[in-house]
């Protein structure tokens, strides 16, 4: 452990679990929170199904306070979530949810009444992102789609839903007894004042970007960890050790959205839900691939700085702020450099980050009179599936001419990036069939996809050319088509 | 009348699953001293075994034991029916992902650990892998000897036919993604004596490997399952490996020993819903009406035979689904493969029979420009025939009810509205088109080996009358202890909340069969409710003669006894019974009456009756992409009457959406054999990759009723099984969707399924 860090005291993780603060020395790094509940705790109510985030039946409740000290409640993957990143949180299992005197919790109830479990076992975890959704949207009247966008991270093999959702509208539409928030708020707000925690495992979460900067530089080997949705998988799938974490979720700073000029500034700690709510609102386009970007217990701790920091060549992030012409800004130190997305990349799973040198916020520019987006994700299924190809494209068409072009790609090479050849083809053109054909012909000289287990490499050029026509249906100056005749998922 | 058969009841353990505290294995707290288990896996798809350096592995921290093939004292075999499947793997590497060793740690991270060190330990001579059924069929590579069913002259037929078409189709496996994995937990008892908590639909057949695996009798095993978490014939056959290996380990080291898969390792370990290759020659006439079909049925059954036998021969019996087929001759192969040992799922090669001949019916209205529902009609079986109709292997086709469901079905979905809506739509919109399909099912209901159609059952009525009912079914979240339950209460004219199942045993019921081939509630409910009986005529005839009545005098209802013109309490009757020394407890036996089979001639009649149901999907499909979103789907579907109309809509609408996603999303990868580090790996391992239907996919219009007729035969209650049959509904989606394509194309479309996007897009460029 550097000089510096062993002044600093090491504490316990403390968090709110079961009515009361419990406090874990010795947390080790990687313990997963599910395993700390049904190992340690014997509380075997939540259940492991896939150790991989991906089937929902160890989903628990985290709350944590927001900017104005309310608590917030979120929908988690308990397997995939390393225990000393619970610190300064609340922790709420299915064991939480009948009254003291037995009673089921309305969501239970409804669970029970519309006949919503059959083998029971990815029951717990429907339990609990319903009442993620029966706390934070009762009131708002969710529909029956609304609920099933909520559910869209819970699988269930027997009941084919429709028990399942039938529950939700019932248990959403009725008066019952909501969480006492008080005490929860007011111990969050107690665990709040405490030092930023370093524990004897070295797990270290900085509560300032200042704090932040320093630690990147003293443990450049270290690992930074947002949402855990790509790490927590190298623990229980890989046995990866990793012996120094830096968790970003405590700092304040990085998880701030706000609009600086004409550009959209979103701190790289910010949440996936948050960060695509702001976008939508101003590409309202975006509402679609926001749900079906991961789904809601990757989104609520997931970050979209941590989506683009990765680089993964088929992350749904970048191909679309590619698109929107976006910046990284980076920080090392006291130092902040900008980069153009595109410039961001190397090679695949590389990207430009010096040692000690961290993401700190996505500069978006905001919507430009005379441009156009559209997005599209392909993949075999609606929900919470990675895309065999997502295209994002932006259009300065003016006078039926295409002034300016950005088509970003994720899925179609080692990195997201954009089809350099293709917009060639366009820029400056008239935006008629005669481009179009010009610009898929040429996208078939920009990439090589690869064949996997998503899509072959055919399948992948032929779409990726045939995105580009679905966007030419829609915008072409003659008859243009509505996207409710160019999308299935458009009428949903 | 305390009536309590035929009502909506929830599940008996949901109060439980919604708070988490309905215990599953891995639940069940842990005996001190409990060690963990891992499996080290084949890190080739085809190969000679060299050697293990089982040191190394020992050497890992927190590894107590290694062992592998050659260490079980007896038989290292686990297959079910043919012993050619290794428990680990010895001499030939069979599949990537076979199990090699196995490693017994402090925790079951340490044991994951030194397991995933197999690609380093194993030493391999890599072997030419096959992958695909149709090479192994070309190399002369089956697990079995081939099937085949004939009825009269296909040939001639075929020639004489005025019109003929060919048909080739690849349709994909299913993996079972039951959410709960497997596992196994082995305690050791006195004189050697094991108890094995296990995860399993067989738990006599898991009783009686681990007794040869470790050269015991099977007195010595015991097998318990209270519940799991999803089975879908996954777990009926391959549980066993798992408890073989956890039962060695406890053995081995005198300490209990858990095996709980890793996701992953569940999916490269176990196998699936066999995959299909069809080849099919039909002759019709000019009303499409078939008058000889001729077809090869190749499965991939994986590297070992497992239930790859029975498999086939239930696809075989499935090929004509609802329709007569005068003059048939079907050739079934098990290609054997080097891939995961393809197992049950749900439907048990049925599906897979039954969707060739509907591809069929669908590829004869396109070629003759009729509609699909039309040629259905056209072939569907009649009854009234002389001489009456049979199926090709020859069992009488009584009580079809499809005629009628059909119809019933084709108005209440508003079909011929639709079919021009369609038309319309298509004929305006250039990118988007619609498909519309209506299809029906006819299944087979009894285990097509005869002996396994037998099962027994417990009852106990404790002195404060509360009764307990211990049967040889197992619970996997269909509800069947629910429907058992129901019955003994209606015996004995309680309450339900007076029954209780307990956990499956095989210290209570022995030899029992799998809880499979949907017969659970057939077979275990007759069971329990002749145990039921026995017991209710023995508390009347004592009753009767107590208070001087005839013994028809004596009624039991509504927790009360009738003794003529007085009522008392049933805990009343119960109390004097024993205080008379009468036997409170009883046991019931049931075999399925009637039943034939021979197995050379596949001929005979297997089936006690059959389930029907049929449904209609509307889908959107969009020739662009691909992709598809289904608009609405009706099923109408046949389960007798019902004991328990809640559970079976939950079992129909749950087959549905599972045999939807076989049909669309659910897409099983292998990375080909081409020599790469991952030649032969299931790359769709996980469900990150392996995509099984959300809540978005279920319809938004989702319109499921049962088509309420008691079972012309005495089945309990006049009931029908209902695990597997509606497997068999969302065939209409896929049917839809190729229809959807034939409206883009105007041709026959050769879409294969799944029907991912890409296979879509193929389809519509081909």
């Amino acid at each position: 452990m550097p000089q510096d860090l062993s002044t600093q005291s090491i504490r316990p993780v403390r968090f709110w679990h079961r009515n009361a603060v419990v406090e874990l020395d010795g947390a080790p790094n990687t313990r997963t929170v599910l395993e700390w509940l049904r190992e340690d705790q014997q509380l075997c109510g939540t259940k492991e199904g896939c150790a991989e985030g991906d089937c929902g039946a160890c989903t628990v409740v985290l709350g944590e306070l927001d900017a104005q000290g309310r608590l917030q409640l979120k929908p988690v993957n308990s397997c995939i979530q390393f225990l000393p990143s619970l610190d300064g949180k609340a922790l709420f299992t299915v064991e939480d949810l009948a009254g003291a005197d037995g009673s089921l919790h309305p969501v239970q109830q409804a669970l029970v009444d519309c006949h919503g479990s059959q083998c029971g076992f990815c029951t717990p975890g429907f339990a609990m992102s319903l009442w993620q959704l029966y706390e934070e949207m009762k009131g708002t009247a969710p529909s029956r789609q609304g609920i099933a966008d909520g559910l869209a991270g819970n699988l269930c093999r027997c009941t084919g839903y429709r028990p399942i959702l039938d529950a939700g509208e019932k248990a959403l539409a009725q008066e019952g007894p909501l969480l006492d928030r008080e005490p929860v708020e007011t111990a969050l707000r107690e665990l709040a004042l405490g030092q930023p925690i370093h524990t004897e495992a070295g797990f270290h979460a900085p509560k300032t970007l200042g704090e932040l900067a320093q630690l990147r530089q003293d443990l450049p080997e270290a690992r930074l960890l947002a949402g855990g949705s790509d790490v927590g998988l190298w623990v229980t799938k890989q046995f990866k050790t990793l012996p120094q974490i830096i968790y970003l979720g405590q700092v304040r700073e990085l998880q701030t959205i706000e609009r600086v000029g004409d550009e959209l500034v979103i701190g790289a700690g910010a949440s996936l839900e948050a960060a695509w709510a702001e976008l939508a609102t101003h590409w309202p386009q975006l509402k679609e691939m926001g749900l079906r970007f991961a789904s809601p217990p990757i989104r609520s701790v997931g970050t979209l700085g941590g989506n683009i920091a990765n680089g993964s060549p088929i992350g749904d992030g970048a191909p679309v702020l590619m698109a929107l012409g976006a910046t990284v800004e980076l920080q090392r130190g006291e130092q902040l450099r900008r980069l153009p997305l595109q410039d961001f990349y190397l090679d695949y799973m590389k990207n430009a980050l010096q040692a000690g040198e961290f993401l700190r916020a996505l500069r978006v520019p905001l919507p430009l009179q005379g441009w156009r987006l559209s997005t599209h994700k392909i993949s075999k299924r609606f929900d919470s599936d990675i895309s065999a190809v997502c295209g994002a494209f932006a259009l300065h068409i003016e006078d039926g001419q295409v002034r300016e072009a950005r088509l970003a790609w994720g899925g179609m090479a080692a990195i997201v990036k954009r089809a350099a050849q293709a917009e060639a083809a366009l820029r400056g053109q008239p935006w008629n069939e005669a481009t179009l054909i010009q610009a898929q012909a040429a996208l078939a000289q920009d990439f090589k996809p690869l064949s996997d287990m998503r899509a072959s490499a055919a399948y992948r050029l032929q779409v990726a050319q045939n995105l580009l026509r679905r966007c030419w249906l829609e915008t072409r100056a003659e008859d243009p088509l509505p996207a409710s005749a160019l999308s299935v998922w458009e009428a949903r | 009348m305390n009536i309590v058969v035929g009502k909506p009841l929830p599940h008996e353990s949901a109060h439980l699953h919604v708070q988490g505290s309905a215990p599953y294995t891995d639940d069940i707290p842990e005996r001190v001293g409990t060690l963990h288990a891992a499996l080290g896996l084949s890190p080739v798809a085809h190969g000679r075994l060299l050697g293990v350096d089982v040191e190394r592995v020992r050497a890992q921290p927190g590894v107590v034991d290694v062992f592998t093939g050659t260490d079980f004292p007896g038989r290292n075999d686990c297959g079910p029916l043919i012993q050619d499947d290794p428990i680990l793997a010895i001499d030939t590497l069979r599949y990537r992902g076979q199990p090699v060793f196995a490693v017994v740690a402090r925790t079951r991270a340490q044991a994951r650990r030194a397991a995933a060190l197999a690609r380093e330990v194993i030493q391999a001579e890599p072997l030419t892998a096959i992958l695909h059924q149709r090479e192994a069929h070309a190399a002369g590579q089956h697990v079995i000897a081939p099937m085949q069913l004939c009825r009269g002259d296909a040939d001639q037929a075929l020639a004489n036919a005025p019109q003929r078409l060919q048909l080739a189709f690849e349709l994909g496996g299913q993996e079972q993604f039951y959410l709960e994995g497997q596992i196994s937990y082995a305690l050791p008892e006195e004189d050697g004596g094991l108890t094995l908590h296990c995860s399993t639909q067989h738990p006599s057949e898991m009783q009686h490997l681990v007794a040869h695996a470790l050269h015991r009798p099977n007195h010595a095993v015991r097998v318990l399952c209270r519940r799991m978490g999803g089975g879908f014939g996954g777990k009926e056959s391959q549980s066993a490996l798992f408890a073989c290996v956890a039962a060695l380990g406890a053995v081995r080291n005198r300490a209990p020993v858990k095996l709980r898969l890793d996701r992953d390792d569940d999916f490269l370990i176990t196998g699936r819903r066999h995959g299909f290759s069809f080849d099919i020659d039909a002759g019709f006439d000019e009303a499409g009406r078939i008058q000889g079909v001729r077809a090869t049925l190749i499965s991939n059954a994986g590297h070992s035979a497992d239930l790859s036998g029975p498999v086939l021969t239930r696809a075989l019996c499935h090929f004509d689904n609802a329709y007569w087929l005068p003059h048939v001759a079907l050739s079934g192969f098990a290609a054997r493969t080097n891939t995961q040992s393809n197992t049950a799922f749900r439907g048990f090669g049925g599906p897979q029979g039954a969707l060739a001949v509907e591809m069929l019916m669908d590829a004869i209205a396109r070629r003759l420009k009729l509609d699909p529902l039309a040629v259905r009609r056209a072939n569907l079986y009649q009854e009234g025939q002389t001489p009456p109709q049979t199926t090709p292997y020859g069992q009488t086709i009584e009580d079809f009810c499809l005629p009628d469901l059909m119809a019933r079905l084709e108005a209440s979905s508003d079909y011929a509205a639709r079919r021009a809506a369609v038309a319309a739509f298509n004929a305006s919109s250039p990118v988007l088109k619609k498909g519309l399909a209506l299809t029906p099912l006819k299944f087979g209901i009894s285990f097509n080996v005869v002996h396994l159609n037998q099962a027994g059952a417990l009852v106990h009525v404790y002195t404060d009358g509360s009764v307990l009912v211990n049967h040889g079914g197992t619970e996997m979240g269909q509800g069947l202890n629910t429907k058992v339950a129901q019955v003994v209460a209606q015996e004995l004219g309680l309450p339900l909340a007076a029954v209780r199942c307990s956990a499956t045993d095989t210290e209570k019921i022995a030899n029992t069969s799998a809880t499979a081939a949907s017969t659970g509630a057939d077979l275990n409910g007759k069971a329990a409710q002749a145990a039921a009986r026995s017991l209710r005529d023995r508390l009347s005839a004592f009753a009767a003669q107590a208070y001087g009545l005839a013994p028809d005098g004596v009624r039991f209802e509504a927790g009360e006894v009738v003794l003529g013109s007085q009522r008392i309490a049933w805990e009343e009757l119960v109390r004097q019974a024993y205080h008379a020394r009468v036997q409170l407890w009883s046991e019931g036996f049931y075999a399925t009456p009637g039943l034939s089979w021979d197995r050379a001639k596949l001929q005979g009649r297997p089936f006690y009756y059959f389930a029907h149901g049929a449904a209609v999907a509307e889908v959107l499909v969009d020739t662009l992409t691909g992709e598809h979103r289904v608009l609405r789907a009706d099923a109408l579907h046949d389960v007798g009457q019902s004991l328990n109309p809640a559970i079976d809509i939950g079992q129909v609408e749950g087959a549905f959406i599972q045999g939807m996603g076989w049909l669309t999303s659910e897409e099983l990868v292998w990375h080909p054999a081409d020599g790469s580090p991952k030649a032969g790996l299931l790359v769709t391992h996980a469900p990150s990759t392996y995509k099984i239907p959300t809540a978005n996919d279920c319809p938004a219009d989702f319109r499921v009723a049962l088509f309420d007729r008691p079972n012309a035969k005495d089945s309990i209650h006049r009931s029908k099984a209902v695990g597997e049959p509606p497997l068999l509904l969302p065939f209409a989606v896929f049917l839809a969707i190729k229809d959807a394509v034939a409206a883009a194309t105007g041709g026959e479309p050769t879409l294969m399924a799944p029907a991912t996007p890409e296979a879509v897009l193929k389809a519509l460029h081909t």
